[in-house]
């Protein structure tokens, strides 16, 4: 077993699909959290295989997405710092920025490095100690550990030109206030695998409690989809919402230890800033008072406070991002989609990102 | 971002692993997964092992798909 291909058989797929037609009576809408999820179910044309009850809407599980225009305009400010080297992720360099881009500011001298995984910042930080190094630390819980463990893994190796600047988001508080909001009413949630190995099942119980949704975990391979999918259904239609894992051989319900460990060894909770959402307070992570040396936030904050102060971050124009994240929009309906805004010349952080709806509205097509 | 993929473990040192998918090779973080052994399939994600793949669960599940689309033709 090589644990993909297995669960990529279409002639499963199909009557699998086959068997979700048959059992959905009552119309439903879902929301795939997670912006991974929204581009396998666009690339495996799964939308198409399911009836016409079943809707589907896309989430906020896009970290490049939410992430707030003010928050990139300080990792922008902090690459023009002399003696800086910014590492980032490779979707955050082509995201607009109030009024430029990490790619752009890379192109004007700016020292922007794209790595794959925080272990490369830390060797550029040994490397070059004479600079600062600045890892842009956007992501959910799937990646909150990662950087947890770097940071633990600079002290311990006495690294002291390493920081973090952390934009790091919680899942379970943004979908407690998208379903606080009402504004786009859900019957389920088809939750972020990747994430849930870190967290496990249960942070997700008010979903079904507090708000009568149903909340199924789910992988990222066409079958397993369809089964989430199928899960939801038969949920809904003997009315009993609950949460339950369609991703077993990735997610325990007490979700990982170790990683739950480091995070809070390293990060305390604190309000974040979402980009079409706002601030949803207890939904984001900042380095505790006992890693504070490696919190750039706390070591570049005159910098950062003069730079918001200066230069207010505004939206682009006409961006609708902020309304695809909360699934009050799709794609198709701003008017600057496949227009004013493509991969090539992107206006909007949801048509940058792997993640993206508009992304993978563009490339994948959509009905 | 919150990609992550299944990838062989071949050998561990400390708390790093060497990995195999495909043919390529690569070293990642065991950190998050202490209880990995070799010849587990753990996921990757940004270089670290974020969980081990359980294959008695994932056999399971592949099971699970026969049976509801058993059910289905039956009826």
């Amino acid at each position: 077993m090589k644990f993909i291909d297995e669960y990529q058989n279409s002639e499963l797929a199909k009557k699998l699909a086959q068997r979700i037609a048959g059992l959905s009576v009552r119309s439903i809408r879902l929301m795939e959290f997670c912006g991974g999820h929204t581009h396998a179910i666009m690339r495996y044309g799964i939308r198409q295989l399911l009836p016409e009850t079943i809707e589907m809407k896309s989430g906020p599980g896009c970290p490049v997405c939410v992430t707030a225009i003010g928050d990139l305009d300080k990792a922008i400010a902090l690459s023009h710092s002399p003696g800086v080297i910014i590492t980032t992720f490779g979707d955050m360099m082509r995201v607009p920025g109030s009024y430029s881009s990490l790619q752009q500011a890379r192109a004007e001298g700016a020292n922007i490095r794209i790595v794959y995984s925080t272990m490369d910042a830390l060797e550029i930080a040994k490397a070059s100690p004479e600079k600062s190094v600045i890892f842009i630390g956007i992501g959910f819980e799937t990646t909150a550990p990662t950087i947890a463990a770097s940071i633990v893994k600079a002290e311990k190796e006495g690294i002291e030109n390493f920081y973090v600047l952390s934009f790091l988001k919680l899942t379970p508080p943004v979908i407690k206030a998208l379903l606080g909001l009402g504004e786009v009413k859900l019957d389920g949630i088809i939750g972020p695998g990747h994430v849930c190995v870190i967290t496990g099942s249960h942070p997700y119980e008010f979903i079904p409690e507090k708000y009568g949704v149903a909340y199924v975990i789910s992988g990222f391979e066409p079958l397993d989809i369809l089964l989430s999918i199928n899960k939801l259904v038969e949920q809904l239609e003997t009315d009993r919402p609950r949460v339950e894992i369609a991703y077993r051989r990735g997610v325990k319900p007490e979700g990982n230890r170790k990683a739950l460990e480091l995070m809070n060894q390293v990060f305390e909770i604190d309000s974040a800033d979402w980009r079409g959402i706002g601030i949803v307070p207890q939904s984001g992570l900042k380095i505790n008072k006992e890693y504070q040396h490696f919190d750039a936030n706390n070591a570049f904050s005159g910098l950062l406070r003069s730079a918001c102060n200066d230069r207010p971050a505004r939206e682009p124009k006409g961006c609708r991002c902020g309304d695809v994240v909360r699934g009050a929009a799709t794609p198709p309906e701003c008017k600057l989609f496949r227009t004013a805004c493509t991969p090539e010349k992107p206006v909007g952080p949801c048509m940058v990102s792997s993640e993206g709806a508009c992304s993978a509205y563009y490339q994948y097509g959509f009905l | 971002m919150c990609l992550a993929v299944p990838v062989k473990v071949v050998s561990i040192e400390g708390d790093e692993a060497e990995t195999e998918i495909g043919g390529v090779r690569r070293r990642v973080s065991v950190a998050l997964t202490p209880e990995v052994k070799v010849g587990d399939y753990v996921l990757l994600h940004t270089g670290y092992a974020i969980g081990v793949v359980d294959e008695v669960e994932a056999k399971e599940t592949l099971k699970l798909f026969e049976e509801i689309i058993n059910l289905s033709e039956v009826h």
